[in-house]
């Protein structure tokens, strides 16, 4: 029963990194109707720029705080100068930039900082095991830290002025400039934000999983499944879906398939959604009355 | 009356085509102007024009300052609201998020004062207030789209057939609500209207768009006591 017990909470810890991704993905696709593949190898690029900072001595929280501002603004860039020019562009186009930018940014990564395995510091450190063993305490810090993100940019998107513009770009451009929002900032605004969570997710699995250019190649699969199962077009409902994706996967690795088997399970996800109930479990459904 | 906007010579299209073979009007400050014309002879491509949604070649000028070539955004940020066809309204939001949309490039404290000024107005659109859009009717969304335009505080208000596709009740309440505009804020409207009839009532200076030429023009009032342009240019 503890065995169960410390299965969902591990489960949730890992939910909270997909939820994360998985929202990065959403904010992306509702301004673009494109999924971002590159979401993941540019959440790693912040992971191993994180660490350099931390190598060269900052404290860890500065480092931290640094690299959702270096992210944020890496973001934006990418948006303007590679997005941008394609905006337009027919559909392959843009899964052509999207797989181009997976490859570069994946692979500047292993140029620049290497191949070799690296260990990512926790800031979440206990002696010894909180609730009865039921927890450890990065689990409990970076489900913390999570779902604080998660509750920031849901709340920037409802109560603030920016953030309904940036809902109103993504939704309707057209009608958007016609009340003088700059939609083109907008868009690139969205990505900053997106690469910025992104990098708290990656910084928060990194010591976990341990940091090398290829690490989030398996997250951004079950972030996707999260985004798909909880309606690739509604925040909300993707966040829930990367929770449950988290435990799901927690649950099917320990009891069902074995480990090994385990991204077996975010593809049986896809593929299931997919074919039951394309639109995902909340997908948004918008009445209109011709 | 001072010269609110003024065309000459407009021309646009959509990619090799040409729409639009040099108009040239005016709208007075304060006043009304009506383009009238049947269908595909411009009237919404030059609304389009002058918001810079086409490419357009011509002279734009809006309160002594050149438009053309400007995006979008700076010529609304100029003083500037469309009510494109289509409506322009946001279906996914609620109406009072498409209230704070309409005054989203005003920083004065009279905001919430031009709120409510509108919720008098269109009341039915106070009772509907977290509402999605897209659940309005179709009287209901046209009186959203022209609550969120004049919340922009704009000098000049474009309106394209905002009669288009509501019963006869509601084509008058929405004409109310236009007599009131040009009476009781100021606002110039350029009017673009199927509606011959209820146009000129309306309006100080009409022009007759046909295949993207103006081929008639002047006083609303003289033209409509034309009985020769009515019958042959407006069939009734």
């Amino acid at each position: 029963m503890d065995g169960l017990a410390h299965q969902i909470v591990a489960g949730i810890a890992t939910g909270g990194i997909y939820a994360s991704v998985a929202l990065a993905i959403v904010m992306i696709y509702q301004a673009t109707h494109h999924v971002n593949f590159a979401q993941g190898e540019m959440a790693t690029l912040s992971c191993f720029i994180a660490w350099s900072m931390v190598q060269a001595g900052l404290p860890y929280w500065v480092a931290f705080f640094g690299t959702i501002v270096v992210s944020f603004a890496i973001g934006v860039v990418v948006e303007r100068i590679l997005i941008r020019p394609v905006a337009n562009a027919p559909v392959l186009t843009m899964v052509g930039v999207f797989i181009g930018l997976l490859l570069i940014v994946g692979n500047a990564t292993g140029w620049i900082f290497g191949y070799t395995t690296k260990v990512f510091p926790s800031p979440f450190t206990s002696d010894g095991p909180l609730l009865g063993g039921l927890v450890s305490a990065h689990e409990l810090g970076s489900t913390v830290v999570t779902l604080t993100v998660l509750t920031l940019v849901w709340a920037f998107f409802r109560f603030t002025k920016l953030g309904l513009a940036m809902r109103a770009a993504a939704y309707n451009p057209r009608s958007s400039r016609l009340v003088g929002i700059r939609v083109g900032w907008m868009l690139a605004l969205g990505w900053g934000l997106a690469a910025a969570i992104g990098a708290v997710a990656g910084m928060m699995v990194a010591p976990v999983v341990f940091l090398d250019p290829t690490m989030m190649l398996g997250i951004l699969l079950y972030a996707f499944a999260g985004a798909l199962l909880g309606g690739i077009d509604n925040p909300m409902g993707a966040v829930l879906g990367g929770f449950a994706v988290g435990v799901l996967e927690n649950l099917a690795g320990a009891y069902v398939v074995g480990t090994e088997l385990k991204l077996t399970v975010a593809l049986a996800i896809i593929i299931g959604v997919l074919v039951v109930r394309p639109s995902g479990l909340f997908g948004r459904v918008v009445f209109s009355r011709v | 009356m001072p010269t609110l906007l003024d065309v000459k010579g407009l021309k646009a299209g959509y990619g090799p085509t040409h729409v639009l073979h040099g108009l040239d009007f005016q709208v007075e400050e304060g006043g009304v102007t009506a383009l009238l014309g049947a269908n595909g002879a411009g009237k919404t491509t030059t609304l389009r024009a002058i918001c810079g949604m086409v490419r357009t070649e011509g002279e734009i000028s809006f309160r002594g300052d050149r438009l053309h070539g400007r995006a979008t955004e700076d010529i609304v940020r100029r003083g500037i609201a469309h009510v494109p066809d289509g409506r322009g309204t946001f279906m996914e939001l609620t109406v009072e998020e498409n209230f704070k949309l309409g005054a989203y490039v005003r920083n004065d404290n009279q905001v919430q004062a031009d709120f409510d000024r509108m919720c008098a107005w269109f009341p039915r659109l106070k009772q509907r207030w977290k509402q999605q859009a897209g659940t309005l009717s179709g009287g209901e969304q046209q009186m959203l789209a022209i609550a969120r335009a004049l919340l922009l505080r704009p000098k000049l208000l474009l309106l394209d057939e905002p009669s288009f596709g509501l019963a006869p009740l509601i084509v008058q309440e929405i004409f109310g609500i236009m007599r009131r505009i040009r009476d009781e804020s100021g606002v110039g409207i350029l009017l673009v209207e199927q509606n011959a009839n209820l146009a000129l009532e309306l309006a100080d200076l009409a022009y007759l768009l046909e295949t993207g030429t103006i081929v008639m023009s002047g006083r609303a009032a003289e033209i409509r006591q034309d009985e020769a342009i009515r019958r042959s240019y407006l069939g009734y």
